[in-house]
């Protein structure tokens, strides 16, 4: 019964969202007041009855209810609370229905906190997320349903994948699938803004603050996601650029492109026409993301069982939202017009060389992702892309955006100074070639890529501070030192706190890459092996039983001048139902480096095969993708998003006709 | 008891003296070492997109066997990669050779940041040359009452 | 103007891509080899240990290489396909055990029934590799000259046995 009452809910949720699309587009295109209210209602319904399927999904799996289909492929009775909650998105159609929710989520997010928008903007806001709704409540109903029953049911279900059942799933997909839905809500703002053929400063307040918000959400998601198979996988990788990681990692090089821009936008009124393109590619990627990971077109780790239906339902989706918002951009945005002028050295011209390089970064992870496709498309041959063509087309690209970072914030608006931007920047440049010249051998030895490294992130960190000094000495709070931080925008510490999450991520990178060392060695009990400075010695295996598994576990006694650092528990694990082997790693993480400990196959009755890794710095990654996000949402809760929310509309007319 | 604590007494040393430090897993480390960084650049071709160094799957175990016999030959790397060229294709490798179809791949970074620089450049010093936006007088004066603190007047 | 519709037009361009892509499998591998000479092999034979049997002996003949393996589900789909073709008499068929244990590759043989004039017994793999094998079952059909004019990856079916192996056949036994 449940699952038919959730099937039930779905198929209202679409003519609920039906409804809130055209009400809001049609009753916009002509100024119809009460089609226009009628919005936020048909929004917040579809919410509901989203939710309520939702609902009615997860009490199949808590509930062991095998008869549904999806649930039998994805759960197991034996499968831990949690993980049974987890399995919902585990599959193709449960992950659809999470990503419906999160739109839904955002959606009546929009409903709550816009009030001070005028109504004809809110209502094609509106209007465009509920087509985008509509198209995927569409997809789920015709080709993904999640509610279709099995009979006769099975006694039991074929459990999660092993690899799945981790508290990263629980938190990976909803963080991830927030961030690829939120940036609808920018693609809705501008879409609207090219249908009333306005668009200003204010367009770009209102903007703002939902776009860094899935910004924050999308920087999580990838993070939990690389720091996930770095414990999971078993060799502390983090990044294999793989194709459904560069799907998530395209709509993040755009959307950090999107913020920039329309700091621009709201402040000086120029860049339209590039941040409502930025707008729409972001949510492009972000449904290209969509198709590649559940069409089949390209292999993946990640990827779902696919179908070739869901295939050309999706890339039609795609054609259809895209295409149209291309198409309307074709028409629409010559009249939106230029903005305020500036000079070749100025803020403005930083930023918009800020946008050059992500979006050719973006660019680039595209055309390499796509380019086997290409190739064997047309019949030139089956070639493949990995790491190694991503590793050295990347962080060139990247490099002068980092060193950017460090100048733009004090470039002036409009016109800016170069004597006076390198006095004032001549400390942090001491400074950055100073840790280029000297940390390198803090860690045993000079390299020229980790000098590199080390040196820009110095310097984002070192023009960050020198920022942030002139900003309080410049501040017009008092005389005080508290009266002048406090004086500072919230926003202004959002982006101080942000670039120096980049700094510290690129620390990382770059002290992983250049300082890791590893041993893989052939270990009898008392056995030891020294690596990075630290001994582990292999005290044996003993057999361990886990609710749905039985395992190896090794006890690692770890050691440093011979005192205990700590104890690690590799484990070598067998889920039963599926048979599937599974290498559960042990790591101590630090605040300078992880001890990881990788359990390999037993070669003889107490000789194991272990694989020891010394990471330095390694956290910083993900401590530095963290600070990014803390800084993004600092800046998303900027008093002035909130004070404009108490201001009338009207004022916002006026500033708008030109 | 006394005969428990003489088997124990007998155990200790030999497990003193096994104690050691633990042997690299594989026979010849600098070789291994060798092997797995070239493996590292080729794909497993049965996997859904791993590193042959990576992978489990039989044949990965199989193809690291050969590049360590080929390198106990004597071969070099490019001859390693060649030997796998022939008998697997190009998509073994996950650094895609050089070659005319993939000219647009590995210079295609370059080319796109080296266009959107120009095209940057270009807009930029053709706005230099662009008139800054007029105001009106209404405008101006609108402007003027709203900076001595009144109520700007409607349009 | 030209510069709003650039978006535009490259999107369009990946929707056909991608609409292509849909119909190709991205994990099938083609072959180097179409076109070159067989490797060369001298193997034991399954049935009888002590007789090898090398492609040098096929010179001069049109022939099917079949990869097998008793732990193969696939193989079992084509074996009806392989006897049928070998009952027809068209082209001789020899079969390559593929990392398989003799008495397993015999027992199935004798189960399913035999298609091939004789099976290659390839324990370690290594002739597999030097066919580019990576996934069993994978079939060739070498010319009289000894070169690999076609490879079929995953089992045959009737469908494709009658357009394009049977068809390639003739070809090649006329040349």
């Amino acid at each position: 019964m449940i699952p038919e009452i959730g099937q039930l809910a779905l198929a209202l949720a679409l003519s609920l969202a039906l409804a809130q699309s055209l009400l809001g587009l049609l009753g916009a295109a002509r100024g119809e007041f009460v089609w226009m209210s009628a919005t936020r209602p048909a929004a917040r319904g579809q919410f509901v009855f989203v939710a309520f399927a939702f609902g009615c999904l997860t009490y199949s799996f808590i509930a062991n209810d095998f008869t549904v289909a999806y649930v039998a492929s994805n759960s197991n009775s034996a499968l831990p609370l949690p993980y049974r909650v987890a399995g919902v998105w585990g599959g193709h159609e449960g992950s659809m229905l999470l990503w419906v929710l999160m739109l839904s989520v955002w959606t009546f997010a929009v409903t709550l906190f816009s009030r001070h928008l005028p109504q004809e903007m809110v209502a094609r806001v509106l209007g465009v997320m509920g087509l985008v709704s509509v198209g995927f409540l569409l997809f789920i109903l015709f080709t993904s349903n999640p509610f279709l029953r099995l009979f006769p049911a099975p006694p039991d279900g074929r459990d999660l994948n092993p690899l799945l059942q981790d508290p990263g799933m629980v938190l990976h997909p909803p963080m991830l699938y927030m961030g690829y839905v939120g940036f609808s809500i920018a693609f809705a703002f501008a879409v609207a803004a090219l249908l009333s053929g306005r668009l200003d400063a204010a367009w770009a307040r209102w903007s703002r603050p939902w776009t860094t918000a899935a910004w924050c959400f999308l920087t999580v998601g990838i993070a939990l996601g690389s720091g996930w198979a770095y414990y999971e996988l078993g060799w502390g990788g983090w990044w294999f650029w793989d194709p459904v990681e560069n799907a998530s990692f395209m709509p993040w090089l755009t959307g950090t492109a999107l913020i920039h821009s329309l700091a621009v936008t709201e402040k000086r009124g120029a860049f339209r026409s590039w941040t409502v393109l930025l707008a729409i590619l972001a949510f492009a990627l972000s449904l290209l993301g969509t198709f590649l990971v559940r069409s089949g077109v390209l292999t993946s780790v990640h990827a779902f069982a696919t179908d070739p239906t869901r295939g050309i339902f999706i890339l039609a989706l795609l054609a259809l939202v895209i295409g149209g918002s291309l198409l309307l951009y074709v028409w629409r945005a010559p009249k939106i017009g230029l903005g305020g002028g500036f000079e070749p050295l100025s803020r403005e011209s930083m930023l918009l060389a800020n946008n050059v390089m992500f979006a050719s970064a973006a660019g680039s992870v595209l055309l390499g992702t796509l380019y086997p496709l290409a190739l064997d498309a047309s019949g030139l041959g089956k070639i493949s892309v990995g790491p190694p063509y991503f590793d050295t087309v990347f962080f060139p690209l990247m490099a002068p955006a980092l060193f950017l970072m460090g100048v733009g914030p004090l470039a002036r608006w409009k016109k800016a100074s170069l004597p006076d931007l390198a006095a004032r920047l001549r400390w942090a440049l001491a400074a950055s070639l100073l840790a280029a010249l000297v940390l390198p051998f803090a860690m045993g030895r000079w390299g020229a890529a980790v000098a590199l490294g080390l040196m820009l992130a110095t310097w984002v960190a070192a023009s960050g501070f020198v920022q942030l000094y002139e900003k309080v000495r410049n501040a017009s709070g008092g005389a005080s030192a508290w009266a002048r931080l406090s004086s500072v925008p919230r926003a202004t510490y959002g982006m101080l706190l942000a670039h120096f999450g980049v700094a510290v991520f690129v620390v990382g990178v770059t002290m992983v890459k250049g300082y890791e060392s590893e041993k893989d060695v052939r270990m009898e009990p008392g056995d030891t092996v020294e690596a990075g400075g630290y001994t582990f010695r292999f005290d044996g295996v003993r057999d361990v039983k886990g609710p749905n598994y039985v395992a190896g576990r090794a006890r690692i006694p770890v050691t440093r001048n011979g005192k205990l650092v700590t104890t690690l528990y590799p484990e070598k694990r067998i889920y039963t139902v599926q048979n599937m082997p599974m290498t559960e790693a042990a790591i101590d993480p630090g605040f300078t480096r992880d001890l990881y400990v990788s359990l390999g196959d037993a070669v003889s009755d107490s000789a194991w095969v272990v694989r020891v890794y010394h990471k330095p710095f390694v956290d910083w990654i993900w401590g530095g993708c963290l600070i990014m996000a803390l800084g993004g949402a600092l800046a998303a809760s900027d008093r002035r998003y909130r004070l404009a929310a108490q201001r009338a509309p009207e004022q916002y007319a006026v500033a708008a006709a030109r | 008891m006394p005969r428990l604590a003489a088997l124990l007494l007998l155990l200790l040393p030999a497990t003193w003296v096994a104690a050691k430090e633990a042997a690299p897993a594989a026979p010849d480390p600098v070789l291994e070492h060798r092997m797995m960084a070239l493996a590292e650049e080729l794909r497993c071709l049965v996997c859904q997109n791993q590193t042959l160094a990576d992978s489990n799957a039989p044949l990965a175990e199989d193809l690291r066997n050969q590049i360590r016999e080929q390198m106990r030959k004597g071969n070099s790397d490019r001859e390693v990669v060649d030997f796998l060229v022939a008998r697997y294709g190009d998509f073994v490798l996950y650094r895609p050779p050089l070659k005319a179809t993939t000219f647009l791949l590995w210079f295609g970074p370059l080319l796109l940041l080296a266009l959107g620089f120009a095209v940057l450049l270009r807009r930029l010093l053709r706005r230099r040359q662009s008139k800054e936006i007029e105001m009106s007088a209404a405008d101006r004066r609108r402007a003027e009452a709203l900076l001595a603190g009144g109520e700007a007047e409607p349009r | 103007m030209t510069r709003f519709a650039l978006p535009l037009a490259i999107f369009v361009v990946l929707l056909v891509l991608l609409g292509i892509g849909l119909k190709l499998d991205p994990r099938e591998v083609p072959s180097p080899l179409i076109g070159k000479p067989a490797p060369h092999f001298e193997l034991p034979e399954l049935h009888q240990a002590a007789k090898t049997f090398s492609e040098r002996d096929m010179l001069g003949k049109v022939w099917v290489l079949n990869v097998w393996a008793s732990w193969c589900v696939s193989c079992r789909e084509e074996h009806p396909v392989l006897l049928d073709l070998a009952a027809s008499g068209a082209v001789p068929i020899y079969g390559l055990n593929y990392k398989d244990k003799r008495e397993d590759g015999l027992a199935w043989l004798r189960g399913m029934g035999d298609p091939y004039r004789l099976s290659i017994y390839d324990f370690d793999g290594r002739v597999g590799i030097d066919y580019g094998v990576y996934g069993v079952p994978e079939t060739y059909v070498i010319d009289k000259a000894g070169v690999i004019r076609y490879k079929r990856i995953g089992p045959l079916t009737p469908q494709i046995v009658k357009e394009k192996v049977l068809p390639l056949v003739q070809e090649l036994d006329r040349a």
